[in-house]
């Protein structure tokens, strides 16, 4: 078993400059609360994380299924409020209300099907757009339950230290992550949903008739978009302590959209790089002189990243540091001259 | 009460008329969801406040000026970052959400978060059957009706209303019989930012000036354009005063009927989806419904 893993890292990882570089970005992320001292940048990096998981749980949905949901944020505030309300109104802990919330979201996706599922293209996103909004309507009308614009605060920490929590986080993001990877691996031996959403984004009626149920694996991918965009939200009500109307603004949803389409659409790492260069580069802004400037430099990238870069930013690195043997399709680092198994010029 | 929901429908209705037609027309010419419509509503209201409050010119003048200047950023928005990534329509309403972004965040930089407001044009009232009615209300109202007509007339009567409605229907059949594709979307994006700044400057007066004043009218857009159908102008015309008098009516008749107005515009949004996805007089075509 090691030995098998050691065979795998010496032959599979290290040749391929794409994921040894994910691997020492890992490595990185999991020392990085002992190298840097200060727990503002540590919790910068939490958010981070949290992030990734909400931003690949949209590029799962909407990036691979072709179902582009502008109402991402329904799923994470649901999770958010989910969790706060168990809490204000029953007392548990976060180890209980995060899996519940999780829940919610993901009923929440299921519940979006029902009108979704009939609708495709701006329609599809025009009407998922809606419903976070609608909620945000009912949350201020019903101010006593759920605190109105000022939400329910006071939840409980999700452990007594930051440097534990940023752990708590990175780990669920880790699995989380891998979770959505296998299951939309398109070249995989042992799940099929990657190929099938893939299947569904390019030709819905093709799909169909080769025989897939396309309504199940479209439920699925709603349901599993919202389950991780639920433990994104409840993590970060419990994280900063408060489930408030911005987890359902419409800015939330298209932060999603923005870091995907940032790190590259279509490719669960590129929605984790999106986030981890986007959202620190934007905190960080807040402590330079420029800081009013902040909010937009946002719009800014967006804009030239979608004119000059429109694969994204992982994907355009990727390009330029791999290249495809021509004749067995091997993933090769791009300054190799043949193929490391075939030896094809790569040239 | 009763005049109150009637002069509030027609002038929000009117409003909305606008900004949704503007809307429908760029959707139905390329299908491209232009979300950064509403923002250059919220640009022409505060070229308005620059130009009479702080500059000081006159009314008209101040009109002409900001539409013109509305239009050609309008113009220039779709020639330089639009116009190339129109065909994938995520991409699209990306970068008008980010453009509306961009346009909010560069008012807050300059005007801050607070709420102007300019004066009214004309002042007093006039009696209409025993009911007072502000004249700044009718003045806006003027205003609307007049727009409507001339893009009605524009776009049925005139050569460039022919050459819009033959692109919308078949931009390559149109290419064929000669109209310039490119230019008659270059126009349409002129002619719809131009009506959003038409509202701008119509409820400028009327209601507050403020960064954020472009979110609200775009979800009602939304919402009225699903309604009337997506590219289609009498639909948004009709759905634009029938959503204005749900906004009236919850506003006026529920308690908390402020926050609740968006969620009854968007149950409304939700079961036309539903039951007719086409919307009240939108033509369903094959590929957009399964």
């Amino acid at each position: 078993m090691l030995r098998r893993l050691l065979n795998d890292f010496r032959w599979g990882v290290i040749p391929v400059p794409g994921r040894l570089l994910a691997i020492i970005f890992f490595v990185f992320l999991f020392i990085f609360p002992l190298i840097v001292q200060g727990s503002y940048y540590v919790r910068i990096f939490t958010f981070a994380s949290i992030f990734a998981i909400f931003a690949a749980s949209w590029d799962l949905l909407s990036g691979y299924s072709g179902q582009a949901n502008f109402g991402h944020a329904l799923f994470f505030g649901v999770a958010s409020y989910g969790s706060a309300l168990l809490y204000k109104y029953l007392g548990w802990t976060p180890a209980v209300t995060i899996p519940i919330g999780a829940l919610a979201g993901t009923l929440a996706g299921v519940i979006t099907c029902i009108p979704a599922l009939r609708l495709r293209g701006p329609y599809l996103s025009l009407l998922t757009m809606a419903f976070p909004l609608m909620l945000l309507g009912l949350i201020f009308a019903f101010k006593n339950v759920t605190g109105g614009e000022y939400g329910i605060s006071g939840l409980p920490r999700l452990a007594d230290s930051v440097s534990k929590e940023y752990y708590i986080c990175l780990l669920v993001m880790t699995v989380s992550v891998l979770i959505m990877w296998k299951l939309t691996d398109a070249g995989s031996k042992y799940v099929r949903t990657g190929l099938i959403l893939h299947a569904i984004r390019e030709d819905e009626i093709a799909a169909r008739a080769t025989g897939i149920n396309t309504v199940r694996y479209k439920i699925l991918a709603f349901a599993v978009g919202g389950l991780f965009a639920g433990i994104a939200g409840a993590l970060y009500a419990h994280v900063i302590r408060v489930a408030g109307p911005s987890s359902l603004a419409i800015l939330m949803s298209f932060q999603a959209i923005i870091w995907v389409v940032f790190g590259g659409i279509v490719s669960i790492y590129g929605a984790v790089v999106g986030v981890y260069t986007l959202y620190p580069l934007v905190e960080l802004l807040r402590k330079t002189p420029i800081s009013q400037y902040r909010l937009l430099i946002l719009p800014v990238i967006v804009i030239l990243i979608l004119l000059f870069m429109p694969e994204g930013i992982a994907v355009w690195i990727r390009d330029k540091i791999e290249r495809e043997c021509p004749r067995c399709k091997l993933t090769n680092a791009a300054w190799r001259r043949e193929c490391r198994a075939c030896s094809a010029s790569l040239r | 009460m009763i005049e109150r929901i009637i002069i509030g429908t027609l002038v929000t209705g009117g409003v909305y008329a606008l900004l949704a037609s503007g809307f429908s027309l760029i959707f139905g010419m390329a299908h491209i969801i232009n979300l950064a419509q509403t923002a250059f509503y919220m640009l022409a209201a505060y070229g308005m406040y620059l130009f009479t409050q702080q500059i000081g010119l006159g009314v008209i003048e101040s009109i002409v000026i900001t539409i013109v200047a509305t239009t050609l950023l309008g113009i220039l928005c779709y020639r330089l970052l639009i116009n190339r990534i129109r065909q994938h329509l995520v991409a699209v309403l990306l970068i008008t959400i980010a453009l509306a972004l961009l346009f909010e965040q560069l008012m807050l930089l300059f005007y801050g978060a607070h709420y102007l407001s300019t004066p009214y044009l004309i002042g007093g009232f006039t009696e209409i059957l025993g009911v007072r009615v502000l004249n700044q209300h009718l003045l806006t109202l003027g205003i609307v009706a007049v727009v409507i007509i001339v893009v009605w007339l524009l776009l049925s009567k005139t050569k460039l209303g022919i050459a819009i409605r033959a692109t919308a229907q078949d931009a390559e059949v149109a290419n064929l019989m000669g109209i310039s594709v490119p230019r008659t979307l270059l126009l349409t994006m002129g002619i719809a930012t131009a009506l959003a700044a038409v509202a701008g400057i119509a409820v400028a007066p009327l209601w507050t000036i403020y960064p954020y004043m472009w979110t609200s009218p775009l979800m009602m857009v939304m919402v009225i354009v699903i309604l009337g159908g997506l590219g289609n102008i009498k639909g948004s015309f009709i759905g634009a005063f029938i959503i204005a008098l749900v906004e009236v009516l919850v506003v006026s008749l529920l308690p908390s009927g402020s926050f609740l107005k968006m969620v009854f515009a968007m149950l409304v949004m939700v079961i036309v989806l539903v039951v007719r996805p086409g919307g009240l007089f939108g033509i369903v075509f094959e590929e957009e419904r399964l």
